[in-house]
């Protein structure tokens, strides 16, 4: 069975042309991302049917949803959807809105059982309460639970976030994430926000005017210097690893990275679980040999891959490249001089901070 | 109780509530279609028919009544087709002025229905249609709930608006007991004949009735309003 979804999507509006064409896996986080105005909620409401006017292509495992000839209308197309604005039914209560997508679905295909969905994302306390009852985060996931109970092929999430205010989005990561790792649910994820992304994709497809600037491995592009993301601020590489031992007298956790062990603030997760750990451009250092006498614990063996300037003439974007992963580094330009910094030579990062992202 | 009270003619009374009960009725399965497209069209007639629709709002009611007593009477074209299909001439009989009260309520009856499409505005439909529902479902589970407050305004609307109806009742339904004679119509005859305690009879009924109407549809929308 074919385990892509492959889209292709043309419309035509007064001030916006959207002409995108992508390929997403059947598994895991595809982000869209790009700033407002990109066209990543219309490629979105292109996938659910929303978007009659959009002429294209898509397919989804082995069916054509979409081309010259057949459209699929929405209510036929396995999917879940969830809103920027959850947009629950207000003349419904919740334990209504939660099963009137469940109820339309065949019974031999709901695979995600309502009890389930509830507790997954905290509701059970407001099931009797009316919408307009409940803060925006509370929403949300009503609205998250009211698509999952329509056991989706496809979930498709329009900055679910967005409309959140801090503490209601930290409210949500988790669930979300925990949607990741427990249900093996494809999930294409609109985002503007780099920290959102950066938590829950696998994959990311970059957006700017209506086209489809890269796509890829979320580290790829993340550390791709010929794209925006590696120069932004907050720049940064994603690795995967697993935690390897944990020391409860300095309050550590160690996950084993390809490239090397790194130690950070101790979580409570079973030796051998995957985590995935961010890392910033701008707490990579570079050094020469492996220093003696620094509070920093994290440092790697890396190789130089590749070195490019940046919008700041005053510092450089060092491309490294540790065990199979890359990661990126601003570095000043003097030090890139003064440390006689070129591809193909092998140094050592240290790295000042190491974040668990899940 | 007085002797003229006794032989006291209340039928205009039973006509009145008939006529506006048929017409509330045919006015919200009429309205509800018309206010969906005028709120969803994009079309490009649909300046010209909600123009349309509204004119019986600013039309003064003896000119509709004139076009309604030509186009209904046994030599215009819905007269004459409806004498075609057994049904007689409509002019001057309790079907015409079903159809006239119809036409001339049309507008009170789309306005708040198509206020009512427009708040909810698309975004429930199109989260329906993501959870399975097709589009005739989404329009009984979905649009019928959410715009209930516009069709109770709209029936409540049509109906007293029905029921004081005056102008264009006289130019094509006359005057004829049991038929015709509807409330409005009977107390302006009471006037002229100087039978003023017969109009005050039925011009006092109104009045409380209306009153009652308007409290209790004014009592349900508070309540609805606080509950949202």
């Amino acid at each position: 069975m074919n385990k892509t979804i492959s889209a292709s999507f043309n419309l035509q509006r007064d001030q916006f042309t959207l002409n995108a064409e992508f390929t997403a896996p059947m598994s895991g986080v595809t982000a869209l991302f790009g700033s407002s105005g990109s066209g990543k909620t219309t490629v979105l409401r292109c996938l659910a049917g929303l978007e009659k006017q959009a002429s294209g292509f898509l397919k989804v495992g082995d069916k054509v949803w979409q081309d010259e000839h057949h459209f699929v209308p929405t209510h036929k197309r396995p999917i879940g959807y969830v809103f920027q604005e959850s947009n629950l039914f207000e003349h419904l209560s919740i334990t209504e809105n939660l099963t009137y997508g469940m109820k339309r679905t065949p019974v031999e295909s709901r695979r995600i059982d309502f009890n389930e969905a509830v507790e997954l994302l905290g509701i059970k306390a407001f099931l009797a309460r009316k919408p307009a009852q409940l803060s925006g985060g509370q929403r949300q996931r009503v609205a998250i639970a009211r698509a999952l109970l329509t056991s989706p092929q496809l979930l498709l999430m329009d900055e679910p976030l967005a409309s959140l205010d801090l503490e209601g989005k930290a409210d949500i990561l988790p669930y979300l994430e925990r949607l990741h790792d427990e249900l093996k649910l494809p999930i294409i994820y609109v985002s503007h926000a780099p920290d959102e992304v950066v938590r829950i994709a696998d994959r990311m497809v970059l957006m700017k005017q209506g086209e489809v600037l890269a796509q890829g491995d979320i580290n790829e592009l993340l550390t791709r210097t010929d794209l925006p993301l590696a120069h932004l601020e907050e720049a940064c590489a994603v690795v995967s690893g697993k935690v390897v031992k944990h020391n409860k007298e300095f309050h550590l956790s160690y996950l084993a990275l390809s490239g090397g062990t790194v130690a950070v603030s101790y979580k409570d997760l079973p030796i051998g679980h995957s985590v995935r750990v961010r890392i910033l451009a701008r707490d990579v250092s570079l050094a020469l040999n492996p220093v003696e006498g620094t509070s920093i614990t994290n440092v790697f063996p890396v190789r130089i891959c590749a070195i490019d300037s940046t919008k700041d003439p005053a510092k450089k974007l060092i491309t490294l490249g540790m065990g199979g992963d890359k990661i990126i580094a601003t570095i000043t330009a003097l030090s890139t001089s003064l440390l006689n910094i070129e591809v193909d030579k092998i140094m050592y990062a240290q790295v000042k901070s190491v974040a668990l992202m899940r | 109780m007085p002797a003229e009270l006794t032989q006291f003619d209340f039928s205009p009374i039973w006509l009145s509530l008939k006529l506006a009960s048929i017409t509330t009725v045919l006015l919200l399965l009429l309205a509800t279609p018309v206010a969906w497209w005028l709120d969803r069209s994009e079309h490009r007639l649909k300046s010209m028919i909600a123009a349309l629709v509204t004119l019986p709002l600013v039309l003064p009611p003896s000119v509709l009544g004139f076009y309604l007593l030509l186009m209904l009477g046994p030599n215009g074209p819905i007269g004459s087709f409806s004498q075609q299909i057994g049904l007689g001439s409509l002019a001057f009989s309790f079907k015409g002025l079903v159809i006239a009260s119809v036409i001339y309520s049309f507008p009170f009856a789309v306005q708040p229905i198509q206020n009512a499409f427009e708040a909810m505005g698309k975004k429930p439909l199109e989260a329906a249609a993501t959870l399975g529902a097709s589009p005739f479902d989404r329009f009984f589970t979905i649009s019928l709930p959410m715009i209930r407050p516009g069709l109770v305004t709209a029936a409540v609307l049509g109906f007293a608006h029905t029921i004081g109806e005056f102008g264009v009742i006289l130019m094509i339904g006359g005057n004829i007991p049991g038929e015709t004679k509807v409330l409005s119509v009977a107390i302006y005859e009471h006037v002229e004949s100087m039978e003023f305690q017969q109009a005050h009879i039925l011009s006092g009924g109104m009045v409380l009735f209306s009153f009652i109407v308007l409290f209790t549809l004014y009592s349900i929308n508070g309540k609805t309003r606080r509950l949202h």
